[in-house]
């Protein structure tokens, strides 16, 4: 009887907190609701089975999941580099590192322009040695997308691999295991929940990446139109087209943060 | 150069504290560096590791050098061949039993299916056969030691390093694997340093025992070198443990000059060492209510004030230390050649198995501290 009042006691929650809390949940809510009440139901299939929606979620899925593969393969290096080497202008690196999650898209696509467009400071001799052309193509989105996303990888990471406990490593190191073997049989996999959510989040950041994509790849329908490009398009004609894509944006997401969710976060 | 471990480890880790010991080990030996938190054995065991590099001094084993800073030497923690038990064994977590055992293998060349192999019958020499597949998440404490033990023995070591090995244990683990602990021990050829604060562990386990205070080793001989002659006040502590040699049978212990005492551990059989924590004694003015198994009146020969303790010097039948509060001894009106009675559980009595090496050539039970 005590026990149950006391549990009680310390459930019961501040009413600030009630409050703020309930005005927090509204304002996420609230727009989700509105795309809902305009959504028109009885064409949404024929709107996001159209060519234009197809191509765009082509587009997006491809894009986003070889976005998400590069801040992988790039992202888990500097991770390792940030969080367990020392080397002069360290502090710069990390910074250069992670200013993309606070640069505006719109400048870091005009960023990458300046860097690998046909006059670019590296896109001028890599298009003459291999004759590849970053902008507006399906590699300059990836290119965008990845810029924009590794960033979220990294900062995971980095943290997870601080919080490992060093003694594992040093275990590993003991029995005879080269930096190499250590890093692939025991520290990969000790990070590996944050390996999944570093990827997850960069992957969810480059399914939504907009500013740095139009400004660096362009809105080429079926080339480089993803689908926040193609919604952006279609605000300002169909806006039904608009709120089917969104939708879709919005299924998609949310569909495989719960699955991936439950299957990484749901056993811990 | 000796094929043991000779070192000189001089390391500052920071903090402003720096270790400088010395240490030599015999293949075939048991060296204990026994010390207080903070003494930094943790310290010696990165040095010995060659995870934190030495500043002065030098690392050999089995005649190869390991670390040399004068000369510029320096061979990596995974080209050194060492087997290490982890204060909590840091088994890596992802990894099965059998895999955790075949790291270490496979790390120094075997090839999948002998690393396996192998691993499974270090497992076995364990007993842990049956357990082979479960993650380390799923095993006991004394489990996961046993694991560590063969996962740090199946490298044939060059020098075992066992860090606190029973800390984590409770105590009727800590009994048992202590025995695991010992026959593996002297199993190894080559040189074994123990790293503990518990000195039962260090006196029943080590052929020598270093004591380390601040950095410094303060103090190092047999276990009845440092019981007989405390040099400083944290040894002159740990000479207050009580040890006696006898013979165990199914839950007594007969002691070299005949007397006899009831021990709850009932698996230790034949020549035994045991110790008693002097504050395990309890000193009575009459004989003690409810019959404890061990009671019997004696005789003090000595008090003395150590800390916010007295100890408690017993004479005959068996010579023993206790240690009791200064109101407690006020009470019973302690003073040299008053009689009392004493009552010590069967349960405080920690047994194992005599190895024969320490205390070399005692009498028996005489072994309490001289001074």
């Amino acid at each position: 009887m005590t026990g149950r009042r006391r549990l009680n006691g310390l459930r019961r929650v501040p009413v600030p907190l009630l409050v703020l809390g309930a005005i927090g949940f509204i304002l996420f809510a609230l727009p989700l609701a509105g795309l809902l009440a305009r959504t028109p139901w009885s064409r949404l299939w024929d709107l996001i089975t159209s060519p234009m929606a197809r191509d765009a979620l082509r587009l997006s899925l491809l894009t986003s999941v070889a976005a998400a593969a590069v801040a992988l393969l790039l992202g888990v290096p500097l991770a390792w580099l940030l969080a367990r080497s020392e080397f002069p202008g360290k502090a710069l690196v990390r910074g250069l590192v992670t200013l993309p999650m606070v640069l505006p898209p719109v400048v870091g696509g005009a960023a990458l322009l300046f860097a690998f467009g046909r006059r670019g400071l590296l896109g001028e001799s890599l298009y003459g040695a291999t004759g590849l052309l970053l902008p507006f193509s399906i590699w300059g989105v990836i290119a965008a997308n990845a810029f924009v996303a590794t960033p979220f990888l990294v900062v995971t990471v980095e943290g997870a691999l601080r919080n490992l406990d060093p003694r594992y490593e040093a275990a590993a190191a003991s029995l005879g295991a080269t930096r190499w073997r250590t890093f692939r049989r025991v520290t990969l996999p000790l990070i590996a929940p944050s390996l999944a959510a570093g990827t997850l989040l960069s992957w969810a950041r480059a399914l939504g990446e907009f500013g740095a994509t139009i400004t660096f790849a362009g809105n080429l329908p079926g080339r480089t139109q993803t689908l926040p490009l193609a919604v952006f398009v279609a605000m300002e004609s169909d806006r039904d087209v608009a709120i089917a894509l969104s939708l879709l944006l919005v299924a998609i997401s949310l569909g495989v943060l719960l699955v991936l969710r439950n299957r990484w976060w749901g056993l811990r | 150069m000796s094929e043991g471990l000779g070192a000189h480890l001089v390391v500052s880790p920071g903090n402003g504290f720096r270790l400088d010991i010395e240490l030599e080990i015999p293949p075939g030996r048991t060296a204990a560096l026994l010390g207080p938190n903070g003494a930094g054995k943790s310290t010696a065991v990165a040095a010995l590791a060659g995870i934190l590099p030495l500043e002065a001094g030098h690392i050999s084993l089995g005649g190869a050098v390991l670390d040399d800073p004068a000369r510029d030497l320096f061979v990596p923690v995974e080209r050194r061949r060492l087997g290490i038990v982890f204060q909590d064994y840091a088994l890596f977590p992802h990894l099965s039993a059998l895999d955790n055992v075949a790291f270490g293998l496979r790390g120094h060349g075997a090839d999948r299916a002998t690393a396996r192999r192998e691993a499974g019958r270090w497992l076995e020499r364990l007993e842990l056969g049956s357990l082979a597949d479960r993650r380390p998440g799923d095993l006991s404490g004394g489990q996961a030691q046993r694991v560590a033990l063969a996962r740090a023995l199946a490298v044939d070591p060059d020098l075992l390093l066992l860090d606190e090995p029973l800390a984590a244990l409770d105590v009727t683990t800590r009994a048992q694997l202590r025995r695991v602990l010992a026959e593996h021990l002297a199993a190894h050829r080559g040189p074994r340093l123990l790293i503990t604060h518990d000195p039962a562990e260090a006196f029943l386990l080590a052929d020598t025992i270093h004591v380390i205070e601040e950095g410094r080793i303060t103090q190092a001989g047999t276990a009845d070198d440092i019981r007989r002659h405390p040099v400083t006040r944290y040894a002159a502590d740990l000479a207050g443990i009580n040890l006696m040699a006898g013979v165990a049978t199914d839950g007594s212990l007969l002691l070299a000059n005949g007397h006899r005492v009831a021990v709850a551990d009932r698996s230790v059989h034949g020549a035994t060492l045991a110790t008693i924590h002097p504050r395990a004694i309890a000193l009575y003015d009459a004989e003690p209510h409810g019959s404890p198994r061990n009671a019997w009146p004696t005789v003090v020969t000595a008090l003395e004030q150590v800390g916010d303790r007295v100890r408690v010097q017993l004479g005959a039948p068996v010579p023993l230390t206790a240690e009791i509060t200064p109101g407690a001894a006020a009470g019973l009106g302690l003073a040299p050649s008053v009689r009392v009675w004493i009552a010590i559980k069967a349960s405080e009595i920690d047994l194992q198995p005599n190895p024969g090496t320490a205390p070399e050539g005692d009498p028996g039970p005489d072994l309490r501290p001289s001074a």
